[in-house]
């Protein structure tokens, strides 16, 4: 017998007896009633940061502003032009020198300051990951209450990689002190556009 | 099973008494664990749903466990659709190999890997590396512990129980920084430094799961330094090691879950990365190994099955004055803390048979547990088939055997607490604290009271009826103390 037919014939075998009924899941999206208000306070505890367009400023003079040592970049939006695209690059090898990285959403998630970014926006997975910083375009109609509302996104079923990134990556493994930058993005700036 | 000698067994106490030998180890720990349990207790209040979210995930597992080898089926078939590689394991051994398999079909020497308990209980990475591949655990945590050569001693904070010096010490093996370093934000960048180069040139990747969706083929991911995501992407092989109680039905099921797991185990609402992988990457290829490991015996354990509810958060050990004050080693196995206590003598009865009495059944494990398992309940029954199979040392069973006589007798009990109380009051301290007692080598005995409970009772309370008493204060206070 195989592996597969042994696990499954001894949890047949092994199964609680009774009724044990699959629950309705309701979707508790009222006390998220206005998603992009809410979402920068969210985002701004996961650590992550807003940021506009000041009058009269252009693209170039926003990641200019926002990111003045910054000589890589790699958008994959029509707005921003950046130093270099995504499909310049092969490999996540030839990637890692991104220093950022700019990306539109799918969607937000206002109840975790989320932003969901799947293989549709990034052309490649590892490139999020990669860069020292992310620059993410959202449009606030997209921002939807909760994590219930976000698992009954298309998406969900339909992206073979989809991430909910929320804020830039972080660890508290050494004596418990929090550090936001780790081992992934060290910034995650998020933009209503 | 039969009995063994005691040397084979976990002594847990004999762990934990190392450890409160390190007084402030012992301090940082207690009060940091104590730090996240009460995080997460702001996120609960925090959502009003809190507690039904508790009652449907442990109604989602409950349902999914109970019709499990249907939700495995309907994986595998989604997960094959989505062109990903399904295998089964029976046991460690067996997973190890597969994974051999795959790595030497594809040439593959190094392997990066994210956190995950199950390779954990393979022993897999010692196995890999005494056949010519190369591991590195990239959860600055797990990598600490693995330069250390310990076991995670918490499945969410693997290296909870070391201070910012013993970090510095291993890095400055590892990494070759200060070892006066004290700067954590210098040890982080310092492991990211060292991490990346071998995260872009290895030959493959490893992670666990959090999740799997039966009905979308979804494996996910929950984790917070990024190093997941790049071990499952930068290389061209993805291979995921997983429980096959990891499942939920649907991706709607899902949410309730990714709402309680970072609230239960850290107090934050999400975690930095909750990843889903349905699919290889472009050019890539991807595996998912469903290991078995003694789950599918442990569901035919009437009192011990709904332990494979589990979403191993953590917040459990957290909340235990036993777990915080003892640390992880000294359980001695895979998972410590008080679900370590009801899953380990699953594996075997006899080796961990301390680890159901390392716990004051305070029944606060049970009450923050996101999954709602009778965690202190399954405690206490792990105790009976203990003491009837006879896995208990000799002083525990034979101070047991005496409790027990006395309390089947109410007058012989009354007479022996009298007795016993004024017997403490007249003796010396050597004849209190010895080796019989080992309750007493780091705490104070209380003062034996003036008078017994049964004495108090016949003097004050005995002549009145009920309605006459004290009113009726209702359920005892329910809060958690430390």
């Amino acid at each position: 017998m195989s592996a597969r037919e042994a696990i499954l014939a001894a949890l047949k075998v092994n199964r609680p007896a009774g009724d044990f009924p699959l629950p309705d899941v309701p979707s508790f999206e009222e006390a998220y009633r206005e998603p992009s208000k809410l979402f920068p306070e969210r985002l701004a505890l996961m650590g992550g940061t807003m940021a506009a367009l000041q009058p009269g400023e252009d693209w170039a003079g926003l990641v200019r502003r926002l990111y003045p040592d910054v000589r890589l970049v790699c958008s994959t939006v029509p707005e921003v032009e950046g130093t270099c695209r995504i499909t310049d690059f092969a490999t996540p090898q030839e990637a890692q020198y991104v220093e950022l990285g700019i990306v539109r959403a799918a969607f937000g998630v206002a109840e975790t300051g989320s932003v969901c970014l799947t293989e549709a926006q990034l052309g490649m997975n590892a490139f999020p990951h990669l860069c020292e910083h992310l620059l993410v375009l959202l449009d606030p109609a997209q921002v939807l209450p909760n994590i219930h509302s976000a698992y009954r996104r298309p998406e969900i079923a339909r992206a073979r990689y989809a991430v909910l990134h929320s804020g830039p990556s972080a660890t508290a493994d050494i004596q418990g002190v929090m550090v936001r930058g780790a081992q992934g993005v060290r910034s995650l700036t998020v933009i209503y556009v | 099973m039969s009995p063994s000698s005691d040397k084979s067994r976990v002594d847990h106490a004999g762990g934990a008494e190392l450890f409160l030998e390190r007084a402030e180890h012992l301090a940082f720990h207690d009060r940091r664990l104590w730090e996240l349990r009460e995080k997460r207790d702001q996120q609960m209040h925090g959502i009003p749903e809190f507690q039904e979210l508790r009652e449907l995930a442990s109604a989602i597992k409950e349902h999914t466990l109970a019709k499990l080898p249907e939700y495995l089926e309907m994986f595998e078939r989604n997960a094959l659709a989505n062109g990903i590689h399904v295998h089964w394991a029976q046991d460690g051994e067996e997973h190890n190999r597969i994974v051999l398999d795959i790595l030497r079909s594809r040439n593959a020497r190094t392997v990066v890997k994210s956190k995950s308990m199950v390779t954990e209980e393979c022993d897999m990475r010692p196995w890999l590396q005494a056949r010519q591949v190369e591991v590195l655990e990239t959860d600055v945590g797990e990598q600490i512990q693995q330069f250390d050569d310990e076991m995670p001693s918490h499945i969410v904070v693997p290296a909870v129980h070391k201070l910012v010096r013993d970090v510095a010490k291993t890095f400055s093996q590892a990494y070759g920084t200060d070892d006066g370093e004290r700067d954590v934000t210098q040890l982080v960048a310092a492991q990211r430094r060292g991490t990346r180069p071998v995260i872009l040139r290895a030959d493959a990747g490893m992670t666990g799961a959090n999740f799997l969706v039966a009905e979308t083929g979804a494996v996910v991911v929950c984790t917070n330094e990024g190093n997941a995501d790049l071990s499952a992407n930068v290389p061209a092989l993805h291979i995921v090691s997983t429980g096959i109680e990891k499942l939920v039905p649907r991706a709607a099921d899902l949410a309730v879950f990714i709402r309680l797991l970072s609230r239960s185990a850290l107090g934050s609402p999400i975690t930095q990365y909750t990843t889903q992988f349905r699919g290889p990457r472009d050019g890539g290829e991807m595996h998912v190994i469903l290991v078995d490991n003694g789950r599918a015996t442990r569901l035919g354990m009437v009192d011990f099955w709904r332990s494979l509810k589990c979403i191993r958060c953590g917040a459990c050990m957290n909340t235990c004055p036993v777990y915080r004050r003892s640390g992880g080693l000294s359980y001695g196995g895979v998972y410590a803390g008080p679900i370590g206590a009801i899953i380990q003598p699953t594996f075997d009865p006899d080796k961990f048979s301390a680890l159901p009495f390392a716990s004051t059944l305070n029944g606060s494990c049970t009450n923050v547990c996101p999954v709602k398992i009778d965690i202190h309940d399954q405690l206490y029954k792990w105790r009976r088939i203990i003491a009837e199979k006879h896995y208990l040392p000799f002083v525990k069973r034979e101070a047991l055997r005496m409790a027990g006589r006395l309390m089947a007798r109410p007058k012989l009990f009354r007479a022996a607490m009298k007795g016993g109380n004024a017997v403490l009051k007249g003796l010396p301290r050597f004849a209190i604290y010895n080796w019989l007692n080992p309750w007493g080598r780091h705490r104070e005995v209380p003062a034996p009271p003036v008078e017994t409970f049964h004495d108090w009772y016949l003097r004050n309370r005995k002549p009145q009826t009920r309605d006459r008493g004290q009113p009726d204060k209702g359920q005892p206070d329910q809060g958690d103390r430390r």
